[in-house]
Order: C-alpha cells, then structure tokens, then sequence
C-alpha cells in the first residue's frame, strides 16, 4: 500500500475518533431543545415606560417636598406621562425661588417649560429617556436571570431578543411547573415600607371621604392582599405615603421563615444604608402603623413599638411553597418595570419524548430505504456510499457536541435532509464514473476522472446550499436555527465524507488488487 | 443496473407546454387561497393560542366544541396526530388587547372549561401563544431570510456562471416555492414556522440540483463551443438525468420516512419538502434550463444589437467579455 494513502486512511480514522469521542456518551453530549425535551420557551416585554413613570413620579414628590420645606406654595402637581409632569399655581413673587429649587432638584433630569400663569411643565430628557429605558431592560434581565438560576433549571437560556431593544428571551427546559416558573419571573417583587396615614378601613371611599373626596397631596390608598388568598376575607384599605421609608433596593437578603403563629413567612434584612434609614425613621415614628406594601398591596400592617433596624418580617397567610417563592423573589431584587408576555410555547415532556422517538424511527427508516436502494442500484460501490453517508452522520453529530449546538426537531429534519445531500453526492460521483467506464477507460482513471470531474459540481451545490443555510440561521428564530445548524455542519462534513472517505475507500481497494470490473 | 443508457429526450420542445402546466398549478393555488382570503397563516405568523391536548379517553371533537363554547371568538377545534393518540388541537384567534394577562387568557380558559366539563383526565401536551408583535415579527423575519438567501445564491451563480443562469436557477426557485404553496393551499396546510423552513430548504435544495446541470453545461461548453447554446443545455440534462431522478427518488424516500413516522410537529414540513423536491426537479430540468438559454440568446440578441453602432473599442471588450463567458 502506498504511504500517501496509509495516510489517508490514519486521518480517516483519526477524525472518525474524535466525532466518536465528542459524541459519547450521547445523552450527555447531544443537548436536546426545547421541542424535543419538554419546556418553556417565552419571550417577554419590559414595560419601560414603568420605570421612567416611577422616576418622574418620585422626582416629582421629591421637588414637592422640598418646595414645601422652602415655604414655596404651588397648585397642583400631576403626572401627564411617563416622562412627563405638570405644577400649576406658581405665584409671581415665588417664581425665582421656583425656579431656583426647580433647576437644583430637576435640571440633570428633566427639561422645564414654562406656560402661562404660573404654570409649568417638566419633561425628561431624551437622552435620560434613552439611558432609562435601557437600563430598566438591563436590570430586568439580569434579575430574571437571578431568579431563573435560584429556580434551578438546568441550562436556561436569558437573553435580549428582537430588535426593538426592549424584549427579553427566556426558555427553560425541563420546566414542568409552568405557571409557578412564570408567576416567578414576573412577579414585580417591589417590597416597600411605608407609614400609614389613616386606616385600616373597610373601604376605599371611606378613606377618600375622610378626605374630601380624594387623597391628599403625596398620599395614596391601598388595599390589603386578602382578597388574593382564598377564604373571602373583605379587604381592608390604608392611606399611606406616597415615597417609601424603605424599598426592596435597601434589602440585603429574604428568606422563608415561620412568624409567631407557626404560618409560613418571609424573614428579611436590611442592608446598612437601609438600617440606618430604617432605624432613623422608626425611631422618629414610634406608636404610629407602618404598613409592609409588596407589589402595591398591604401584606402587614403593624404598630412601630421601638426603633428597628436591620431586620424585619412579612406575614400574610401564605402557603410555604409561596413564602419560599416570595423569598426568592425578593432575593433576586425587584423588577424595574413590569413585564408582559408576547409569545409562549409550552411542550410538555411527553410530547417531547414523542417527538424523539418519531424523529429516530423517521431518520432510521429513510436511510434503511435510501441504504437499500443503494445496495440493488450500485451493487458494491454502494457499500462505499453507505458508508460515506453513515459517517457523515457521526461526524455531524461530533460537530453538534463539540460546540454544543441544540438539536431541535426541525433538527433532525436537518439530519434527515444530510443523509439526501449524501446520497446526492455519492449519485454525482457513481454517475460520472460510469459515463468515464463507458468511454473505456482503465478503472482506475475512470474512478479517477469521476471524482476529479464532480469535485467541482458538489463544491458549488454546496457553497450555494451553505448560503441558504447560513441566512436561514442568521436571521431564523428557535426551531429554524437548529434546523439551519444541523443542515450547515451536515453540509461540510459532506465534503469530506463524499469527497475525501469515498475516494480514499474506492484507492484503498483498488490498490489491494488488479480491478478489471467495478461492481457499480 | 442503469435506468438510462445515453437518454436522448428534447426537453426544449416541450418548454412551452411545461410552462404552461407550471402556470396553471400556480393559478389554481392562488384561486385556492383567494377564495380561503389569502393565504392561511399559522399563529406563528397571525398570532393567537393553540393547545394540544391529550385524553384519557376517547373524546369526541364535538364534545371538546362544546366545552369550549362559552369562549368568544373563532375557535377551531381539530384532531391532533393519530386517531388512537386521542389529542385534540385547540385554536383560539388572536387577542387585540396587548397585555400580558390577556395574553395567557385563552390557554387558561381552555383548560378550565375543558375541565369544568368532566371530559374525564387529560393532559396538556403544548400550548403556543403567540402575541401580534411577534407574529408580525417572525412574518419579517421570515421574509427576509428567503430574500436575503436568494441574493447571496444569485450573486454566487452570477461570479461562478454567468448572470443569465443565475436568472434561471432564480426563476426555478421562484416557481417550486410557489408550486409548493399552491400545494399547501389544495391539502389545506398553514404557513407556519416549520414550513418557512421547508421552503427555504426546496430554494436551497432546487438551486442544488439547477447547479450540477449548469456545471455539466460549462464544462460542455469547453469542447462544443460552435454548437447552440440550447443544444448544448439539453445534451447536459439529458447527460445527468439518470443522477436527478436518482437524487430526487432517494431524497424523496428520506423525507417520505419523514412524513410517515416523523410525528404530527413535522408532518407540514414534511409535506412541504415532498412537493418541492418534485418540483424541484421538475424546475431544474424545465424551468431553469429553459430560461437560462431563453436569457442568454436575449442577452446575445441586444449585444448583437449594439455592436455595430457602437465604437471598435467597444465591440473589443464585449468580445472578450464573450470569451471570458464561455470559458467560465
């Protein structure tokens, strides 16, 4: 045997190997999709506009405050927008002070307008507007990410999606619970500690009315969480502050614990800029309510009695799975907007067992035929095709498992349309051998021209193929990438197996002996 | 064993009536799918929820129509898969509202009223909601890849042949894809996701098998340089027909595995790659031939055209421009 085809051989084997040595053992190498293991695959939108309302809202409580520190009287203060606010009633002998504290507290911020009357309006910065808006989905993700991890999904994909900018992709294989799991990525989780002004009181308009028919300046009603659990307690309502002693940005950690009753409940504490906060304002505030709010709802309500500091509990007729999962959620942070769903695909893992086993039985019966038509048309050359394709195969699957790409159903679809492209190439070259035996050459130059002749039809069908494929992943979304992955690597492992096997199988025989007739 | 010997058949005698019978395929589709008010969207694209459900029992569809009748909106309820499978798929029109609560609605109302009608046990298999951003979305998405796939193939039959066969091998896929939905429209398949795949495959797979006939014509054209481009395109379907019905009939057998056993998630993708691989083949040997000659001798006509009026120089280059063409 000549060395250069010894050589040939050894790098054959070497590389069947590796595929061999990437892919095993399979069920730990080959990562399954979604469709094929069961799970969630959701896509979400941040609202944005949520935290830029909370931003001017808070600034525009901030500027009230301070306004009212300066003995500066203004008329009424709204919030038009997101972005936008309004404060009327600026008396003309007040207006530099006005303006004064206005540009202190709001300058970076916001852009004032002045209007007619003492009026003005005070609208975010575009930029501030861009920055926010990309920060709230940063945070978004990186919280969703924190909870999705505390879930203990294996392999969980958290990522930006879409073009917009403001879309986050989320698939959790294996998530059998999906309610629990969607319940824990958007829940808000906004923890806030407040004081409470008047109440508890059976009702809204009860409040109000105390009031004169609405809240007063920086105060607002909330109702308390029972009418979330069962049991139809009537809810009770408060009248609180607006701004927050203490928010979920002050927590150090939460934790499910049990309360005094022995009922589940959420222990947490407090970082040491929030204990310093909350130690000043519970001291400044002993014997009056202080109301723990999660999500715009009352959870505790409970008489301050002595000054706290760092930590505190949240009690409120939850079930232990629930104080677990709040806890957590309080853990991974707050979101800073809410979140809505645009797309969700469930499969569930049936399904998607189902689904493997059509998929092999699909893939076994196509190159059981395609094998057999093989072995009847080409007599032994298809031996050698068969083997060219059957390798391809291996060295497909070692690519997917070296880099760790997903096979998806559409996948195996990928697979099946390999073994054509395969046969396809083996069909060029056995085709073009024959047309070389017709014009009475030597086997050996016929084999020769054949594979010489074709080398450059397969490697144009499969540029072009490799384009199609390319794009298909480009610009593809879940189920199609894989597709597009599995038909990209089948396509170049096919050059090689077609090309280089074959050629290499066809020498290594007809160097063993003198071949007057090719069996094809 | 040889199903050939050395084919001698005319394809171009026959162009004329094959473009004919292409048209009145692609007609009768678009008839079909006017009358059905464009064509039929899966909720990857229109948007909306479907839920896959299992029995325990057999359930008759009219029972599971019936527990869901309280739901508003065009529902469509369906046998999912193999009639011993009991699953039923359940469809339910897009919401309007754009709010992640109303979003989910439709999913959680089917189960509850499924439920609540003591239909006995089930199992929800999957559920697909998807929300009008994304549709529109992946409609695009959808859109441009097709497009862009088919310029980057355009450009690199344009350097490696001539433009003339690129035209040809374009024109080929545009008629397999819209053969291909024509056929969608008759069995009453919806455009889903999976099907964009499979379409997008039948351009890649179509264009594969238009290229190794437009191989066989340059390298033909080396030693048949005197002869009609025509006869030169014909002798090299004629000489790698036995390869494109080989091809075809293997590729075909694979993806007939896959419409049989491959499940009821692939069985549109599936049947969408059935059709276009005939169609593929079909094009390649009738379309793609044809109007790259048909292209080719328009394109020579106008040279001819412009030749004598144009200057010495001119007439230079476009010869060797000529030269280089047939030597490529």
């Amino acid at each position: 045997m000549k060395t250069n085809l010894r050589w040939k051989l050894l790098s054959i084997v070497g590389i069947l190997a590796l595929a061999g040595w990437s892919v095993y053992p399979p069920e730990d190498k080959v990562r399954l999709g979604l469709d094929l293991k069961g799970g969630v695959h959701m896509v979400l939108r941040v609202q944005t506009d949520d935290a830029l309302r909370i931003e001017t809202e808070t600034s525009m409580e901030r500027v009230r405050e301070v306004l009212e520190v300066s003995n500066v009287n203004v008329g009424a203060m709204t919030v038009e927008s997101p972005m936008q606010f309004r404060i009327e009633g600026v008396t003309a002998d007040q207006d530099a002070e006005f303006r004064r504290i206005t540009d202190e507290q709001l300058d970076v911020v916001f852009s004032r307008v002045s209007g007619a009357g003492g009026e003005y309006a005070f609208a975010m910065r575009p930029n501030i507007v861009v920055s926010y808006r990309d920060e709230s989905v940063r945070q978004a993700l990186q919280t969703i990410e924190r909870r999705v991890n505390e879930l203990g999904v294996t392999e969980p994909i958290v990522a930006p999606h879409g073009v917009g900018g403001d879309q986050i992709l989320v698939q959790l294989p294996g998530v059998t619970d999906v309610d629990r799991a969607k319940e824990i990525i958007r829940s808000t989780a906004l923890l806030e500690i407040k004081l409470v002004e008047q109440g508890p009181a059976i009702s809204r308009e009860l409040l109000l009315q105390a009031n004169g028919g609405q809240a007063p300046d920086g105060m607002e009603v909330v109702s308390d969480a029972t009418e979330l659990l069962e049991g139809g307690v009537p809810p009770q309502f408060y009248m609180v502050r607006r701004v927050a002693a203490i928010t979920g940005r002050d927590l150090r950690t939460a934790r499910p614990t049990l309360d005094e009753n022995n009922l589940p409940a959420v222990s947490f504490t407090l970082n040491s800029e929030g204990a310093r906060k909350f130690g000043d304002f519970t001291g400044a505030n002993i014997g009056r309510l202080l109301a723990v709010i999660l999500d715009g709802r009352v959870y505790s309500a409970a008489t301050i009695q002595q000054r706290i500091t760092a930590d505190g509990r949240i009690s409120g007729g939850f079930t232990q799975q629930r104080a677990a999962d709040l806890g957590l959620v309080l853990r991974s942070g707050a979101l800073p907007a809410s979140l809505t769903y645009l797309e969700e695909r469930t499969v569930g893992p049936t399904l998607g067992a189902d689904s493997v086993r059509a998929g092999v039985l699909a893939s076994l019966t196509g190159l059981a035929l395609v094998a057999l038509f093989m072995l009847v048309y080409y007599k032994l050359a298809g031996i050698n095709a068969i083997l060219s394709v059957a390798l391809n195969l291996l060295i497909l699957l070692g690519f997917m498992a070296y880099l760790n790409a997903t096979l998806t159903l559409p996948g195996i679809a990928g697979f099946i349309l390999t073994i054509g492209m395969g046969v396809d190439s083996n069909v060029l070259i056995f085709e073009r051998i024959k047309e070389e035996l017709a014009t009475a050459k030597s086997v050996r130059l016929a084999v020769a021209a054949g594979f010489d002749r074709v080398f450059l039809t397969i490697l144009d069908t499969h540029v072009a193929s490799l384009i199609a494929a390319a794009f298909l992943f480009q610009f593809g979304t879940g189920p199609i990438r894989g597709f597009a992955t599995t038909l990209f690597f089948g396509l170049l492992s096919n050059v090689f197996t077609a090309v280089f096997v074959s050629r290499t199988l066809f020498e290594t025989v007809l160097a063993r002996r003198q071949v007057t007739r090719l069996s094809i | 064993m040889q199903i050939f010997k050395t084919p001698n058949i005319n394809f171009f005698r026959w162009r004329w009536q094959a473009v004919g019978v292409s048209a009145l395929v692609i007609l009768a589709g678009l008839g079909t799918m006017w009358s059905a008010g464009g064509v039929p969207l899966g909720i990857d694209f229109s948007g909306g929820t479907a839920v896959v459900i299992r029995f325990a029992d057999t359930t008759p569809e009219d029972a599971v129509r019936a527990a869901i009748a309280a739901i508003p909106g065009e529902k469509v309820v369906q046998q999912y898969g193999d009639p011993s499978a009991n699953e039923v798929l359940i469809r339910l029109p897009q919401i309007d509202v754009e709010t992640g609560a109303d979003l989910e609605q439709g999913a959680t109302a089917i189960v509850d009223a499924i439920e609540a009608a003591g239909l006995g046990e089930f199992e929800v298999q999957s559920t697909d909601i998807v929300g009008p951003v994304i549709g529109r979305d992946l409609q695009q998405k959808g859109i441009y890849a097709t497009l862009a796939a088919l310029t980057g193939i355009l450009i690199y039959i344009s350097v490696r042949f001539r433009f003339s066969f690129a035209l040809g091998a374009i024109a080929a896929v545009f008629h397999d894809i819209l053969v291909t939905v024509a056929f969608l429209a008759f069995f009453g398949y919806e455009l889903s996701l999976n099907v964009v795949a499979a379409i997008l495959t039948i351009t890649g797979y179509s264009v594969n098998d238009t290229i190794v006939i437009f191989d066989r014509v340059r390298e033909n054209l080396r030693s048949m340089r005197r002869e009609r481009l025509e006869l030169v395109v014909n002798k090299s379907v004629n000489q790698t027909l036995a390869r494109t019905i080989i091809t075809s009939g293997t590729t075909s057998l694979t993806v007939l595995a896959l419409f049989l056993f491959g499940g009821e998630v692939l069985r549109g993708f599936a049947f969408t790659m059935l059709v276009g691989i005939v169609s593929g083949t079909y094009s390649t040997v009738f379309i793609a031939a044809a109007t790259a000659v048909f292209m080719s001798e328009r394109q020579a006509a106008q040279r001819a055209a412009v030749l004598p009026a144009a200057g010495g120089g001119g007439s230079k280059r476009s010869r060797r421009r000529k030269m280089k063409a047939r030597a490529s």
